[in-house]
């Protein structure tokens, strides 16, 4: 299993924010995306995940592989956890929640509808979402954020099982986690120019 | 997709689902109508199928902005647009939810409501069929104009812009149907039509909504 | 050289700047001429009287209500199909030009309708048809306005257009069947059978022509604007990012 990204250009709001992003990621690997405010760090992981099109450049990867977190959970405040989980689980064809609940210690909130939970708790339980998803590739857009020191160390305990298992991992985060086999790449190099502006036909002299 | 249906119910029935809200809407449209035109039961009986089928329109229209949109906001749609549903199954599973908990429940209590305006005896049957053969195809209709708004801050009110001209052929053959069976007349075409209406939103809009969504996400 | 190297921005400006003269004029003649000459040098119907004349005004707008939202269609699904910016600028550009013929033609018709049928407006399936066209065409027009991305409302608004055009049609058909309608038939046909006479044809000929140049001067002055107006948003837009 492999996911080759080559040359990719994408824009954020019509206005190019990358270009020429280029990383491969093989089984076991897992990938960290670092840079300012505004690379385009969330631009880059919704291109990857296939939820925008990307301006130049390909994605090559197996079909139904990604498992996407963003910033928000997607939990449903009127359901227990349980049924958030389970939901999930259905929805990609699983059964088995329980390694979900085993990762961030969620047994005793189980019964306890998502309205209630704090900030942190829904953030391991929107974490513990990709443990059901079954998907080799899990892409995180800033997974840490409301995580105590404590739950970001299971985070990372939870990444490295899964890619002790083969899996692969894609995120975008400035702490370091300390996870065993992840690379790291810095989205400053590829910042778009002006030159990829200059191609808008509406930028001609002649308009 | 059973999951995804049994979820939408069950947040639609739990509290602030705002399930009801559009029954207890038709209630007050019906009520008020003899307000406005008077109290002549045979006026009331003339026009009870327009109001009946434009109340129970309305009373759908109303729920329409929750179909998409709170998925949108709490991150479910983006994923469920990255899961294995397509997203053309998920398109027709809400809109499904959307009928199964706005359009059947209006077919159902629109004969009781009936009632309070005088509507003619053959009248009753025929209201309840046409309703729920005409409340799929104006759920699904809903369904992509709530698609097309999904993404904007405010989009409750252009939304029932760009609906409710949609609603124009549904509310034409839904209340024909009514109003020729009270007048015992033959009933076959418009009910041929409306049924064929709401096939034909069934079978090819959820394509179209599936694609405006993909747009808003992006 | 291809049709589709106007859609290249630059391409397209200078080529409008150089036809607008022209149509311009053109529709101005014929429009002046085609009213002047129907006003004035034709008889008076023998029924109607002198009010049939606002058909030189009611036939030509109606008639362009509907191929501006057919014009719409097709440069919508050029954008959809070959991501042509103009295309798409001109189908927006259309948009308002469309609704202002569908309420001359409205318009147009209470007023002729009132001599004719005793009342300014009835629910005869023509007129209630372009009244539909006319939420159409305000539907269209705001779901422009409601997006800010200037893509994704192209995308969306040529979604609408084209799910839009279907259910004018079923509406159509619709109307037609909830309400027969006093409507007279078609005043220009190519079977002869209920054709004006010619004395009338020929003026409502050139009318018509008349408005089909005005809506091209029209709609190439607003899809200019249109494209000055997003020229201006990418110079902001280089502005911020250098």
């Amino acid at each position: 299993m492999e996911i080759s990204v080559t040359d990719l250009s994408c824009a954020r709001g019509g206005l190019p924010v990358l270009s020429g992003v280029s990383f491969q990621l093989q089984a076991g690997q897992a990938l960290v995306l670092r840079g300012p405010n505004g690379i385009g760090k969330t631009t880059l992981l919704r291109t990857i995940a296939g939820l925008q099109p990307a301006t130049a450049g390909q994605v090559q990867m197996p079909e139904d592989c990604v498992a996407y977190a963003g910033h928000a959970d997607g939990l449903k405040a009127g359901l227990s956890v349980e049924q958030n989980l389970r939901f999930w689980a259905s929805v990609y064809g699983q059964r088995e929640i329980s390694a979900a609940v085993g990762a961030f210690a969620l047994t005793p909130l189980l019964d306890r509808l998502a309205h209630d939970l704090s900030a942190g708790q829904k953030r391991r339980l929107g974490l513990a979402r990709l443990l059901v998803t079954g998907r080799p590739l899990w892409i995180f857009d800033e997974p840490t954020v409301s995580l105590d020191a404590e739950n970001t160390r299971l985070f990372a305990e939870m990444v490295d099982r899964h890619l002790q298992g083969g899996g692969m991992a894609l995120m975008a985060t400035h702490i370091d986690m300390g996870l065993s086999q992840a690379r790291v790449l810095d989205l400053t190099l590829f910042k778009a120019d002006l030159t990829a502006l200059a191609q808008d036909s509406f930028l001609d002299e002649g308009v | 997709m059973w999951a995804l249906l049994i979820r939408d119910l069950t947040l639609a029935v739990r509290a602030g689902g705002g399930f009801g809200l559009s029954l207890a809407f038709f209630l007050i449209v019906v009520v008020l109508v003899p307000f406005g035109v008077g109290p002549q039961s045979d006026v009331l009986a003339r026009i009870a199928p327009g109001i009946l089928w434009v109340g129970a329109l309305l009373a759908c229209l109303l729920s329409l902005d929750r179909v998409f949109h709170l998925d949108f906001e709490d991150g479910s749609l983006d994923l469920l647009a990255t899961s294995p549903l397509p997203l053309e199954g998920v398109v027709v599973i809400k809109a499904l939810a959307h009928w199964l908990t706005t359009g059947l429940p209006l077919a159902l209590i629109a004969p009781a409501l009936a009632v309070l305006l005088n509507l003619p005896g053959p009248g009753y049957l025929w209201l309840f069929v046409s309703l729920a053969l005409g409340t799929p195809a104006l759920s699904m209709i809903g369904a992509f104009g709530a698609g097309l708004t999904v993404g904007l801050k405010r989009g409750g009110l252009l939304l029932s812009l760009l609906v409710l001209p949609l609603y124009v052929p549904t509310l034409i053959f839904g209340a024909e149907i009514v109003r020729r069976a009270v007048d015992a007349q033959a009933i076959g075409t418009p009910l041929a039509m409306l049924a064929g209406l709401t096939l034909a939103a069934w079978a090819c809009l959820p394509f179209a909504t599936a694609a405006a969504i993909r747009i808003n996400l992006r | 050289m291809s049709i589709w190297e106007y859609a290249n921005p630059a391409r397209f400006m200078r080529f409008s700047r150089t036809v607008l003269p022209w149509v311009s004029a053109a529709a101005a003649l014929l429009i002046l001429v085609g009213l002047i000459w129907g006003f004035f040098f034709t008889p008076d119907d023998f029924r109607q009287g002198s009010t049939v004349k606002i058909i030189y005004l009611h036939v030509p707008s109606a008639t362009m209500a509907i191929n501006i939202w057919v014009m719409m269609l097709v440069t919508s699904m050029i954008w959809v199909v070959r991501r042509h910016h103009v295309s798409v600028l001109a189908a927006k550009a259309a948009a308002p030009i469309g609704a202002t013929m569908t309420l001359i033609a409205l318009a147009t018709g209470a007023i002729w309708g009132q001599p004719m049928w005793g009342t300014y407006w009835e629910w005869d399936p023509r007129l209630t048809a372009f009244l539909i066209l006319f939420l159409f065409y305000l539907g269209y027009m705001a779901l422009w306005a409601a997006i800010e991305d200037p893509d994704v409302a192209a995308d969306l608004t040529s979604i609408l257009c084209l799910v839009g055009s279907v259910f004018a049609v079923i509406s159509r058909y619709a109307i037609n069947f909830w309400n027969q309608g006093l409507h007279q038939g078609a005043s220009l046909s190519l079977d002869q059978e209920e054709n004006v006479s010619d004395v009338f044809w020929q003026p409502l000929v050139l009318s018509l022509v008349g408005f089909g140049f005005l809506f091209l001067t029209l709609v190439l002055l607003r899809t200019r604007t249109e494209i000055r107006a997003r020229r201006l948003a990418a110079l902001k837009q280089r502005e911020r990012v250098s």
